[in-house]
């Protein structure tokens, strides 16, 4: 092989392999985001997913360019401080802490690692931020408002005699108090009484649903982390008793509530996770304002409904987003 | 481990330390299962951060927390010891209780504390480091509480009190009221677990209550490995033990945390934190069997 030929041959290689290469030179100053929850339960792993799925569409792939940590408080709100100040100590690039007690720990262990919270409902309120236009500080982030005057709405559309909504919370959950006060405000507009169930621990959603049966002609379930855990108990007693369970979150109608417009907790993983692109390839996050979770998916579960004693009317399935449980 | 993950760790187990110290007057001196502190721990957290909110002085809003948690002491021990409710029982009406109170004092289930000052404030700006300054100055306030309690518990009245837990017949034979000591033992208790959560609502920006769930268990913890590596007869060694456990159990979790490098999932927290805790509670026991085997073999 002549010299001219082999250089001929070095550079086709360079060429060829320059744009591989360039991937990993840049993993070698890969960046690190840690992310923490509160409690593990299928909408907050799917905002955790979502995260990771929007980081790699931004030129972050995990395990090449981008080394995700990932910790869970498993309910224990001490574990939740202790988890942030351990990422606090390992310095990643941007925390994302997932819940607003998580996030509050997140908060108090450092103030220069970039944060981008999500699932809060209130950030202001929970001084998280000082306003969702300027955040300031190293912290912005998403919430998870829920869109409860069109779940109201819904509600009517599809039960148009119903007058009595039932709702189960957990009155310790701060996100579920705020939207039950959403709740009665809409609930008012629209001429519908609300009748409260507490439910401290997931062992009392049962008894809490039972306690619904005949005073309520509907149940509506806020994104509220122990109901939602205990979510199977209080549809089996739905069903049995022909009070239509809804949710107001989507990914719990697969799970059997007759409908609900919400977020997929992946997209607003997703949605987090473009924010965090942001601030890894240099934005400030204080710079960056508050974003409101988007996305207002459909989702209806026909079959739970009917078990659930209800059709579901023609326009509310022709333009639901997913037809689940069939 | 890093340095501001081991600092964390120990920060949070000084500010458990003080439920331990808690446990141990209830569950060891006295005698007394007592699970009010998983409502009293975030009733303190509670009433400090409503306090911190309208502007009170952080030291007097934790006073006001202890107080409160000490509050909550007393109506366990009237339940069992004017209405003869058991012990068991009347702390977990009280617990219970207190979630209901709590919602009502905070109006809400969280109220934010990462703009207001603390007792902490005045010290971050002094050159050291937070990560630091929130050990010294917890572990300062834990150090002024083992003495004074110390001294208190070699008082003619700790002296009773210890009496009443040990064999109540006999201390009442002996003149003691046995009543009044249960009355102040709970309440001291109670007391130290009510500042202990206004310490935790201070040093991380918060009180939710959701924060009292598992104290005892943590409490307990904190008190048996405490025993276990600091076997003392001396009451003053003994309240060490408490803050060392509490530490260590602290360690415990921060190790579980960093447990995901040996394939193991943030799922497995709390399954990694009790076999380090069960590991640290029976390592000594084997050594002290191994050494009294070779004692034996010669």
């Amino acid at each position: 092989m002549s010299f001219t030929r082999l250089l001929c041959a070095a550079a086709a290689l360079a060429a060829f392999v320059g744009p591989i290469a360039a991937p990993v030179s840049a993993m070698a100053q890969g960046k690190t985001v840690a992310i923490t929850a509160i409690v593990q339960h299928p909408a907050l792993d799917a905002t955790r997913d979502g995260v990771v799925e929007a980081l790699k569409d931004a030129g972050f792939v995990q395990g090449q360019t981008l080394k995700v940590e990932y910790q869970s408080a498993q309910g224990n709100p001490a574990t939740a401080a202790q988890i942030a100040r351990q990422f606090a100590g390992s310095r990643p690039d941007v925390i994302v802490p997932i819940s607003t007690p998580s996030a509050q720990a997140v908060a108090a262990a450092t103030r220069d690692i970039p944060v981008v919270f999500t699932a809060v409902t209130d950030p202001v309120s929970a001084q998280m931020v000082k306003s969702m236009d300027k955040p300031g500080a190293n912290i912005t982030g998403l919430s998870d408002m829920a869109p409860v005057a069109e779940h109201v709405a819904l509600i009517r559309e599809i039960l148009p005699q119903a007058k009595r909504i039932g709702v189960l919370y957990n009155p310790g959950e701060p996100n579920s108090v705020v939207l039950v006060k959403a709740l009665k405000d809409e609930a008012a507009k629209a001429g519908l009484s609300v009748v409260e169930a507490s439910v401290p621990k997931s062992s009392d959603a049962q008894p809490a649903v039972r306690s619904l049966v005949g005073k309520a002609d509907a149940v509506y379930i806020p994104l509220d982390n122990t109901v939602v855990s205990a979510l199977e108990s209080v549809i089996a007693v739905g069903q049995q008793a022909k009070l239509p369970i809804f949710s107001a979150d989507t990914d719990s109608v697969a799970r059997g509530t007759v409908a609900s417009i919400g977020f997929d907790y992946f997209q607003v993983g997703k949605q987090t996770g473009a924010i965090v692109a942001r601030v890894l390839k240099g934005e400030k996050p204080g710079d960056i304002p508050v974003a409101l979770a988007k996305g207002t998916d459909l989702f209806v579960n026909p079959k739970s409904a009917a078990a659930m004693g209800v059709s579901l009317p023609d326009a509310v399935v022709k333009r639901a987003t997913k037809v689940v449980g069939q | 481990m890093t340095e501001i993950a081991l600092f964390g760790a120990i920060e949070i187990g000084l500010v458990y330390a003080l439920v331990a110290i808690g446990v141990y007057l209830s569950f060891r001196i006295l005698d007394f299962p007592d699970l009010t502190v998983d409502g009293s721990f975030p009733l303190g957290a509670a009433v400090c951060a409503v306090l911190l909110i309208a502007g009170v002085n952080p030291w007097i809003a934790s006073l006001a927390a202890a107080l409160g948690g000490a509050g909550a002491g007393l109506v366990t021990a009237t339940l069992n010891v004017r209405f003869k409710i058991l012990h068991l029982l009347a702390s977990i009406l009280t617990m219970i209780a207190l979630f209901s109170v709590n919602l009502r004092v905070m109006g809400r289930p969280n109220v934010a504390l990462l703009m207001q000052d603390t007792v902490l404030t005045p010290f971050y700006g002094l050159g050291i480091p937070d990560h630091i300054v929130r050990p010294l100055v917890v572990g300062v306030i834990v150090a002024v509480v083992v003495l004074l309690l110390a001294r208190f518990l070699a008082s003619e009245f700790g002296l009773a009190m210890r009496a009443t837990g040990v064999n109540a017949r006999m201390a009442r034979a002996q003149g003691v009221n046995t009543d009044a000591h249960v009355y102040a033992g709970i309440a001291l208790s109670n007391g130290l677990t009510g500042l202990a959560g206004a310490l935790f609502a201070q040093t991380n920006g918060f009180a939710d209550v959701t924060t009292g769930i598992g104290t005892i268990v943590v409490g307990l913890a904190a008190v048996i490995v405490g025993e276990t590596v600091l076997p003392a007869r001396a009451l003053a060694l003994a309240l060490v033990g408490c803050v060392a456990g509490s530490i260590l159990y602290r360690l415990a979790v921060q190790l579980a945390l960093s447990a995901d490098a040996i394939g193991l999932q943030a799922s497995d927290l709390n399954l990694v934190t009790a076999v380090l805790v069960a590991v640290a509670l029976i390592l000594p026991r084997l050594k002290a069997k191994a050494s009294r085997s070779t004692r034996a073999a010669r």
